[in-house]
């Protein structure tokens, strides 16, 4: 079982395509981050998903089902939006109210257990909520809807340090605790390297990489070795970055072979210098083996 | 999904019912009095002894001079509440949605948001034609007598005043409801297509005000084809005679049929001409009786058209159909809108 399925996805919005030729599939039981630098297409990624925009072409599936297109849909999914929007004048209770009376499958304790939790008074309204605790509460209504996957888009990227540490944790317990899914976005991979076991990298509205995390750090090396040219590899090696010195040669690589060749130093590569590596390529890279950016360090 | 929208529109209904109940007891008051004052003012026997005109003068210019503002003032208030719902209900109805970007949190709740919009313009929209309907029937029953009163008090040689007049015609009866209809739905679908509050209320007031001058002026006369009629003219009900080309002289007079809407009226000779010959005893020397009496002999016609007062509440219909018409195509384009195109 796939959580999002697509297909040669792309939105336009008029001149600009946001997002280009996007096909993943992104298998039930992660934690996903969603990485890329502002204004890649995340939050048309994630929209698409929710079913807010439609695709200019391609198709998305969301646990098997067309976004948002019935009410037993929108049920299974979860969406915690950009800047966590909530209704100034409607008090903490009015949203949990507007949760129960929205949801069919609407878990009022776990709502209640939350909010007393978080110590937050169910009388205050949400316009006088500090950005922390609104990010909380709507992290609390879609929760409390009880969805197969919970979608969050940049939800702590407006957080004092603080506040994201609570929000992140709050989520780490409910999934530990529950059968869901998670994507969320963020342009820091910092936000993510804790909490996510799958990555998905979108630059320039394309999708750089995708994969389980274990997989992707098992997958690429960083080699170093006497100055050669990066033609001159073997050729199931896609070369994600390449770095020359006068006399040395640095190649971050990713294959699933081994690396037999004695004239490379092999050292293996971090999660955020891997996704830095992606986000520093170049806008429009040929698919299959990858001219890198030359990078001088 | 209607509690959510009863939540987020309780303070609006809250405020229409007060304002509702402070002009019920306003009209409620002073609306006794002015039916007492019909009452004794002889109109409802007048007929039978052929003063209707003296006793309904008499009675307007009592109710002008008691209740003058409050009737002016209700005809006003009568369009400023349509006006007032389409800019403070239906604008902000989604635009502010947009604007503080909670629609996301709307729509991601196991409701579509097709059913979203549907419960909010049908539960705000019928409040708004409530809303509408009652202070109408009130602001109605209240002026009833003076409407009542006022094609009696028409002379021949008065402006018929009643109650098909354009500034009464859209104040009374049941048109209100179908413009409350209308400006909501205009609302929200400036807010729809504009997605941002402000600019949706400015364009909601401007479309409203235009569509009812276009109503009224160009759109209303036509709803029925007019009656035609050819009347002997009363040398008594001429109001101007004015030089026409090659000679002649082209002569305006009143006409009044009591509680009818006056669309045209021509003078025409008995052969037809629309003038007459010039003549000496019409000369700027001459007198206006010389005058008269010369034209008296012409046996001269007026040919009008007009829509008979019987046909008041036919038009009173059709004109609340249209508008409910128009709010209906309205409410699809924003379904159409809401659920293919891109709101953020």
């Amino acid at each position: 079982m796939t959580v999002l399925e697509s297909r040669g996805l792309g939105k336009r919005y008029r001149p600009r395509w946001a997002l280009t030729d996007c096909t993943l599939s992104v298998p039930a039981g992660h934690v996903v981050g969603l990485v890329g630098p502002n204004g890649a297409g995340k939050t048309t990624l994630l929209h698409l998903a929710t079913g807010l925009l439609a695709p200019t072409t391609g198709t998305i599936e969301v646990l098997g089902g067309e976004p948002a297109a019935s009410p037993a849909q929108l049920a299974r999914v979860g969406f915690v939006a950009q800047d966590t929007p909530t209704y100034a004048g409607l008090s903490v209770a009015d949203h949990l109210r507007l949760g129960a009376h929205l949801n069919r499958g609407w878990d009022a304790r776990v709502a209640r257990d939350r909010i007393d939790r978080l110590g937050l008074d169910p009388g205050q309204r949400a316009g006088k909520l500090s950005g922390g605790q609104r990010a909380q509460l709507a992290l609390t209504l879609a929760i409390a809807k009880r969805p197969e996957l919970l979608i969050l888009d940049e939800p702590i990227a407006s957080l004092d340090p603080l506040a994201r540490r609570e929000f992140l944790q709050s989520l780490m317990e409910f999934t530990a605790g529950n059968q869901v899914s998670v994507i969320m976005s963020s342009h820091l991979m910092a936000d993510l390297e804790r909490v996510c076991d799958y990555l998905i990298v979108l630059v320039a509205s394309r999708v750089r990489v995708a994969g389980e995390i274990g997989d992707l750090l098992a997958t690429h090396h960083l080699l170093t070795g006497a100055r050669r040219d990066a033609a001159a590899v073997p050729p199931d090696w896609q070369i994600i970055s390449a770095s020359h010195t006068d006399w040395r040669t640095t190649l971050l690589v990713r294959t699933s072979s081994p690396i037999d060749d004695p004239a490379w130093t092999v050292a293996e590569i971090g999660l955020e210098d891997l996704v830095l590596a992606y986000m520093s390529q170049a806008a429009d890279p040929a698919p299959g083996r990858t001219p890198a950016l030359e990078v001088q360090r | 999904m209607i509690w959510l929208t009863w939540r987020q529109f309780r303070g609006q209904a809250w405020l229409a019912c007060a304002a509702l109940a402070v002009a019920a007891a306003a009209l409620a008051v002073t609306g006794l009095h002015l039916a007492h004052l019909y009452d004794i003012s002889g109109i409802a026997t007048c007929h039978a002894h052929g003063i209707c005109q003296t006793v309904a003068n008499t009675f307007i210019d009592q109710a002008g001079a008691a209740y003058g503002v409050l009737f002016y003032g209700g005809i006003a208030v009568m369009y400023a509440v349509p006006a007032i719902i389409g800019v403070f209900w239906g604008a902000p109805l989604v635009s502010r949605e947009i604007e503080a970007g909670t629609f996301r949190l709307a729509w991601n709740q196991s409701v579509t948001r097709t059913r979203w919009l549907a419960v909010k313009l049908a539960l705000i929209g019928l409040a708004a034609m409530a809303t509408a309907g009652l202070l109408s029937l009130m602001i109605s029953w209240w002026a009833s007598p003076i409407d009542q009163a006022l094609p009696l008090a028409a002379g021949p040689n008065d402006h018929a005043v009643n109650r098909f007049t354009p500034l009464l015609f859209g104040a009374h009866g049941i048109t209100p409801i179908g413009y409350a209809a209308f400006a909501f739905t205009l609302g929200v679908t400036a807010g729809v297509l504009i997605r941002r509050t402000l600019p949706a209320m400015a364009t909601t007031l401007a479309v409203f005000a235009g569509a009812l001058v276009t109503m009224s002026l160009w759109i209303r006369p036509h709803l029925i084809t007019p009656l035609r009629a050819t009347l002997a003219l009363n040398p008594a009900n001429i109001n101007g005679v004015a030089n026409a080309s090659g000679g002649r002289l082209k002569i305006t007079a009143f006409v009044n049929i009591p509680g009818a809407w006056m669309l045209s009226n021509q003078t025409i000779t008995a052969s037809g001409h629309t003038s007459v010959p010039a003549t000496q005893a019409c000369s700027p020397s001459g007198s206006f009786q010389t005058c008269n009496a010369y034209l008296g002999t012409l046996h001269l016609r007026q040919l009008v058209t007009y829509q008979p007062a019987s046909r008041y509440w036919t038009f009173q219909w059709y004109e609340m159909a249209i508008f409910l018409a128009l709010a209906l195509a309205l409410a699809g384009a924003c379904f159409w809108r809401v659920r293919h195109g891109r709101l953020s």
